[in-house]
């Protein structure tokens, strides 16, 4: 792990709550957000934006698939539970010798870990239209494809969105331990300041309170997007 | 009665099992609908009658015999085709939730590819027709009482006007007050527009009141009898039909005719109570006996005594 600037401060020029290692110094953030914290915030979107979109059009099809053919849910939801019980940290270094210190070696994880919270949700959410609803769309004429577009697929939405929730928040956070793999995202700073003889706790907050930042403001997103999406709910 | 939009139904020899079972749902049941006929399937639990209700839109397959609508059996015809021709109806409604009331009352006209204004128009149409105001077709499902969930299910289920109907037991779910309107307004819409109705329910009262035929349908799937209410009433054909009318027929079959309806005897006595023409004459009786008297006063809507209705003439009905 290398630093990409003049991450740790000269201890010569910086200021006192800086050389006393204080709790919080504002001027530290201030002096670095364009050249630490503001990079690894985008790079930690970026990481959270790809995991998720990939790891759900992946749930999407497989839910759509155990949805048709029943017999592979079970199968699917085991291996899926089997998968998030391994710990992010060793998930990272079982991927990391296949594909190295890369964006890939944080992807696949990431993904993998967004696919399994998603999965559950979806097929739950597909399976959320009422009994009496498919028998009336059933006999009212419509194929079993406008059953799925018209009827089952809008009544997942709010279990389609649960289950984004929990995926982006969560992927928010272990996307922090992938720098170790990679140096990207907010971990990097994280992990940079607690490498350091006496651990910098200002950049230690500071990125660190990105991360809270950064997955309240997604979940908030993806609460206003429900809210818009599911106005029948709103009654 | 307009009947052109309508058509004959017959069930021709149709038996089913369902797989795993030893009795059979139906038993070479057959059953001919004249077009524009509200048919009533009445009986117990076990007596196929939904089964038999869902077979005419194919929701449920036959083993032998045959349906026909209008001559053309309904294995001749797509199962998606063959149902956005046939109004659905059933007793939990299934309303899409997350769709407007007009968006449901427009689900098979869409699926026929109408028009957007013609769509619009006819939802307006179906939702004055039903007893709902235009501005109804905004809100959603979960917005309305059981009554008006089921008046919507109506609308939807008539909204591409078929020429035939299904109802499963489509009040089951209401209060007797809601019910009660909801059957007097399917009367009034049956006689507005008739379409053949196969109507499913397990109340022997509903099927008097509401069917123009009542097909009594026993265990085993088997017909028992099919014949219009009065002939049901005034004879029924065994003693599983008795036992099923019930030991009141007789009060039943007068409840159906009402005192305008009744060849009256000239104005005599004085002081007999006073019905007005809309009275049944099983309410007239009660009146006779409750007041001891062996007769009432008929007097029409405009206050002139029309006759006299004796209890000796009562007894003549029944004959």
């Amino acid at each position: 792990m290398t630093a990409a600037g003049p991450v740790i401060p000269n201890f010569g020029k910086a200021s006192a709550c800086i050389t006393d290692n204080r709790a919080f110094c504002w001027g530290w953030v201030r002096a670095h957000w364009h050249d630490t914290l503001e990079p690894h915030l985008i790079q930690h979107v970026e990481l959270t934006f790809v995991a998720v979109a990939i790891g759900f059009a992946l749930a999407f099809v497989l839910a759509l698939l155990s949805h048709r053919f029943r017999r592979l849910d079970q199968p699917v939801a085991i291996v899926a539970g089997l998968i998030y019980t391994i710990p992010s940290l060793a998930a990272f270094l079982v991927v990391l010798p296949i594909f190295g210190i890369s964006y890939t070696t944080i992807e696949v994880p990431l993904t993998g870990y967004s696919l399994v919270l998603l999965y559950p949700n979806i097929t739950a959410g597909l399976r959320a239209a009422p009994a009496d609803v498919l028998e009336a769309a059933h006999g009212m004429g419509l194929t079993r494809i406008q059953t799925l577009w018209r009827v089952e697929l809008p009544l997942a939405v709010p279990a389609i969105i649960g289950g984004l929730r929990i995926a982006a928040v969560s992927t928010v956070s272990i996307g922090t331990i992938a720098a170790i793999v990679g140096g990207k995202g907010l971990g990097e700073p994280i992990f940079i300041a607690l490498g350091a003889p006496h651990p910098f706790r200002t950049e230690i907050y500071a990125a660190g309170g990105l991360v809270v930042v950064l997955a309240l403001s997604l979940d908030l997103v993806l609460v206003v997007t429900r809210r818009m999406l599911v106005p029948w709910t709103r009654a | 009665m307009n009947t052109t939009r309508a058509a004959t139904i017959e069930f021709d020899c149709v038996s089913k099992r369902y797989p795993g079972r030893d009795e059979q749902a139906l038993h070479d049941f057959s059953l001919e609908i004249p077009a524009g006929t509200f048919c009533v399937l009445v009986g117990p639990s076990g007596g196929g009658k939904t089964t038999a209700l869902k077979m005419v839109n194919r929701l449920v397959s036959f083993d032998e015999g045959d349906i026909r609508i209008d001559g053309r059996s309904v294995r001749d015809l797509e199962p998606v085709e063959l149902r956005r021709g046939i109004g659905y109806v059933i007793q939990q409604v299934g309303l899409f939730p997350h769709m407007t009331v007009g968006d449901n009352i427009a689900t098979v006209p869409r699926l026929l590819g109408w028009n957007r204004s013609r769509t619009r128009e006819r939802a307006v149409e179906l939702l004055e027709l039903v007893g709902l105001e235009a501005a109804d077709a905004k809100r959603y499902p979960a917005q309305l009482s059981g009554g008006q969930r089921q008046r919507v299910g109506l609308a939807r289920a008539l909204a591409a006007d078929p020429p035939v109907l299904l109802m499963d037991e489509p009040f089951g779910a209401l209060d007797p007050i809601t019910r009660a309107r909801l059957q007097q307004e399917v009367r009034r819409l049956h006689h507005e527009v008739a379409r053949t109705v196969i109507f499913v329910t397990h109340d022997i009262d509903e099927a008097i009141l509401m069917g123009d035929r009542i097909a009594i349908m026993r265990e085993g799937g088997m017909l028992a009898q099919y014949d219009t209410p009065d002939a049901i009433l005034a004879s029924p054909a065994d003693s599983f039909v008795e036992q099923f009318i019930g030991e009141d027929r007789a009060l039943r079959r007068l409840a159906l005719r009402r005192v305008g309806e009744v060849e009256l005897e000239p104005d005599g006595a004085g002081d007999a109570p006073r019905v007005s023409t809309a009275t049944t004459v099983r309410n007239a009786l009660s009146l006779m006996v409750g007041s001891q008297s062996d007769s009432v006063c008929v007097v029409g809507d405009d206050g002139t005594v029309k006759g006299v209705l004796r209890l000796a003439r009562v007894e003549e009905l029944l004959r």
